[in-house]
């Protein structure tokens, strides 16, 4: 007898589990969609997990106004092709609003702002549960975060009053205001997100093969040219072959010099690479606990 | 790369504090390629930062800032790595001494406990207790690495001395499987690559064991349990009657065809279908999630089990259960506490402590039972409702259970059944 799973297919399991969980023990729950290969994956998986139901929450996007074009159109397709509902939470309107300040300057970046946008949208909807793509690997302040990650009623993460997570075990039990966040694909690396892509044929956005674009180069990362990017009068712009890793606000997502056209191209160079992904993102270079201390707050 | 055969194994690191742990897993990380520069050019930075000469592979594995800036780790910490072979993850658990807690936390879905022991210290209280955890939480594979052999001249008579001492303690345990491995985590012997020192070992570096470890039969896969997470109900004209009973299969092997039962109602059926997105299975085995269809019309929900007619789990409402305790407030004898089993939720009330374990002896304790954060004792439940199980012994996944605070709803515990 051959009863072996490969790990992909022992990762997929474990989601599709949580996924589940979430649509069982929750009321409203919603599924965080930022447009990245991620949440990209969390819908393939939803998508399975129901099967051949429909996907018993939203889909919610937190527009920073700042997209790559690419990302709309995928997003809207994706949408369409699942009869899903989606709900955006914008970042343009916060500011209009006055709820928040835009930052200024070369490095200015919608992507702190985002946490008030998306704090927002939760309270509106009054979801209990928000389904994010965040993986363990991705970040150190990461490595220790929950499938299930309590949330006071500011949204607020307390390191120290987590539940302990065993077995199959998961408990999303709250009082009134809290809510969770819910990260079915924490065990998952970058490589297997990348492979599972492949072997399960997903379509995704043109952004993450080769192609050419204006970039230029800021603090050793390519960015792409932008209206949403004011240059430095020393910054050249150029046309390469490049491709993102990551896919976030267009202002801090840095693009790789890359080759890849295709998934197993893909596979090949980040098997490869010595590189983390989150190296091309110019918001955690800030300060070396600065994905903890946006985390605190409310940001995933 | 060949990843479509590439196969997944979890385990869990402990050891006391200063024996290597840090060191060691960044030593597999290191030496098996799976570090990036740019966390490289991290920890380098940080290393000259802290007046160290040499790269400090143990800063790999650094946690949160606050418990950074107490010198300890307090949290289970998960890390990724793989080889061609496999694909690893970590469950790294803190030495410290009161963390028992963390320890059964990563345990609880190990494959593989690594206990470290220092080669000059040799066994002691912490391996014990470490041990002890690895041999409750029924990890089918045990390794006790013997570290820092190059402080030891690399001599064998180190080593056996730790291995007996360490073999004659562990018959009293209800560990299958262990192996002893000595090396240094620092200088990298007998971890990915072979040693030149200890010509006198003949097995496998810890890397080789890692991917070459039998663990397609950690699994049961002879007694046949479902139980019910989600019923799928698409209420569309193209699947009116569509009722799927979605769950991840606990044990066994289920076919289509096959005759089983429901429980709690006892109604009995045939497998009409195992679904997926991708199409029919055949057969599906633990840990697969799974929609199954049953031939008949019958009342199923959320919390039921699906097992086959002539292989029933236990249906009890009175429990014996090992129970480790997670929180500041002790265990309340006569307590009542919601408990969470497989996919069913209930209420139980703590009817009397056996006994509370001393875990560096064994030595179970009559008279002081109170039970406290991070201790281990023997209780007994009643339940609200009945609960189907297995012994923990045979299906670590249908004999597991969590106790939940009724007022603060905080996992306060975790219970074996037996
Ligand atoms: N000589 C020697 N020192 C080691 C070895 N492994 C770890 N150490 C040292 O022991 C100390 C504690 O190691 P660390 O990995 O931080 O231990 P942890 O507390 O178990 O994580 C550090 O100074 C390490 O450099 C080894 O194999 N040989």
């Amino acid at each position: 007898m051959n009863y072996q799973l490969n790990h992909l297919r022992e990762l997929e399991s474990e989601s599709i589990f949580i996924l589940r969980e979430v649509a069982a023990q929750f009321e409203n729950p919603v599924l965080m969609f930022s447009g990245g290969k991620d949440s990209i994956l969390m819908v393939h998986l939803a998508q399975k997990a129901f099967y051949p139901g429909r996907i018993p929450f939203p889909l919610l996007h937190v527009d920073t106004g700042h997209n790559f074009a690419e990302t709309i159109a995928y997003r809207d397709a994706l949408v369409e092709r699942l009869g899903a509902r989606l709900i955006v939470g914008s970042v343009q309107e916060a500011i209009d609003k006055g709820m928040v300040t835009e930052e200024k300057g070369y490095n200015a970046s919608r992507n702190g702002l985002q946490t008030v946008a998306l704090l927002e949208a939760l309270e509106q909807g009054k979801y209990d549960a928000a389904l994010g793509g965040a993986r363990r690997d991705e970040e150190k302040a990461r490595a220790k975060e929950r499938f299930f990650s309590h949330r006071d009623e500011f949204g607020q993460w307390d390191p120290k009053n987590q539940r302990p997570e065993l077995w199959n075990l998961f408990n999303g039990k709250k009082q009134f205001g809290e809510h969770f966040r819910v990260f079915p694909i924490s065990n998952w690396t970058e490589l297997d997100v990348w492979q599972y892509l492949a072997m399960e044929k997903v379509e995704l956005p043109s952004l993450y093969f080769a192609h050419k674009r204006k970039v230029f180069e800021r603090d050793g990362t390519l960015l792409a040219d932008s209206e949403y990017i004011p240059k430095k009068p020393n910054e050249e712009v150029k046309e390469m072959m490049v491709r993102c890793r990551t896919i976030g606000d267009i202002t801090c997502t840095g693009v790789w010099p890359s080759q890849a056209t295709t998934l197993e191209a893909i596979i090949e160079e980040i098997a490869t690479t010595r590189m983390t992904e989150r190296g091309g993102r110019t918001d955690d270079k800030r300060s070396e606990t600065s994905m903890e201390d946006r985390k605190k707050t409310g940001y995933f | 790369m060949d990843y479509q055969s590439s196969e997944l194994l979890r385990f869990t690191t402990a050891g006391s504090v200063d024996d290597g742990k840090s060191t060691l897993i960044g030593r597999m990380l290191y030496d098996s390629k799976s570090i990036f520069q740019d966390q490289m050019e991290a920890i380098e930075a940080s290393s000259l930062r802290r007046g160290e000469s040499e790269v400090n592979l143990a800063l790999l594995t650094d946690g949160l800032k606050s418990e950074r800036e107490q010198g300890i780790t307090i949290d289970v910490a998960y890390r990724y790595f793989s080889t061609p072979k496999r694909k690893f993850i970590i469950a790294d658990t803190p030495g410290h001494i009161q963390y028992t807690r963390n320890m059964v936390t990563g345990a609880s879905t190990a494959n593989v406990a690594l206990v470290l022991v220092d080669a000059r210290n040799g066994v002691v209280e912490q391996t014990r207790r470490h041990a002890i955890i690895a041999s409750l939480l029924q990890i089918p594979h045990l390794v006790v690495c013997i570290n820092k052999m190059d402080l030891v001249d690399y001599n064998e008579a180190a080593y056996e001395t730790i291995k007996e001492d360490f073999e004659q303690f562990a018959a009293k345990l209800d560990v299958k499987d262990v192996s002893f491995i000595p090396i240094s985590a620092l200088k990298g012997d007998n971890v990915v690559h072979r040693s030149e020192h200890t010509s006198w070992y003949e097995g496998p570096t810890l890397m080789y064991y890692l991917e070459n470890v039998h663990i397609a039969s950690d699994h049961n896969f002879i007694d046949t349990r479902l139980p019910v997470q989600y019923v799928i109900r698409p209420n569309t004209d193209e699947f009116h009657d569509y009722r799927g009973y979605a769950g991840r299969i606990a044990g066994g092997v289920m076919k289509k065809g096959d005759k089983v039962m429901v429980l709690p109602s006892g109604f009995t059926s045939t497998i009409k279908k195992i679904d997926t997105i991708d199409g029919e299975l055949e057969e599906a085995f633990p840990p697969q999630s799974v929609t199954v269809l049953l031939e008949d019309d019958i009342d199923v929900s959320r919390g039921d089990m699906i097992v086959r007619e002539n292989n029933q789990p236990e249906v009890e409402q009175d429990l014996e259960v090992m129970v480790c305790w997670f929180n500041e407030k002790p265990l309340q004898p006569r307590g009542k506490y919601t408990i969470m089993h497989t996919t069913q939720e209930a209420r139980c009330i703590v009817k009397e402590v056996r006994y509370r374990l001393d875990i560096n002896s064994l030595h179970r304790d009559l008279e002081n039972t109170q039970i406290k954060m991070n201790d281990i004792g023997r209780i007994v439940l009643r339940t609200t409702k009945p609960l189907f199980f297995d012994a923990y012994r045979k299906n670590r996944i249908t004999g597991s259970l969590i106790f939940v605070d009724e007022g603060t709803n905080e996992t306060v515990g975790a219970g074996m059944i037996i």
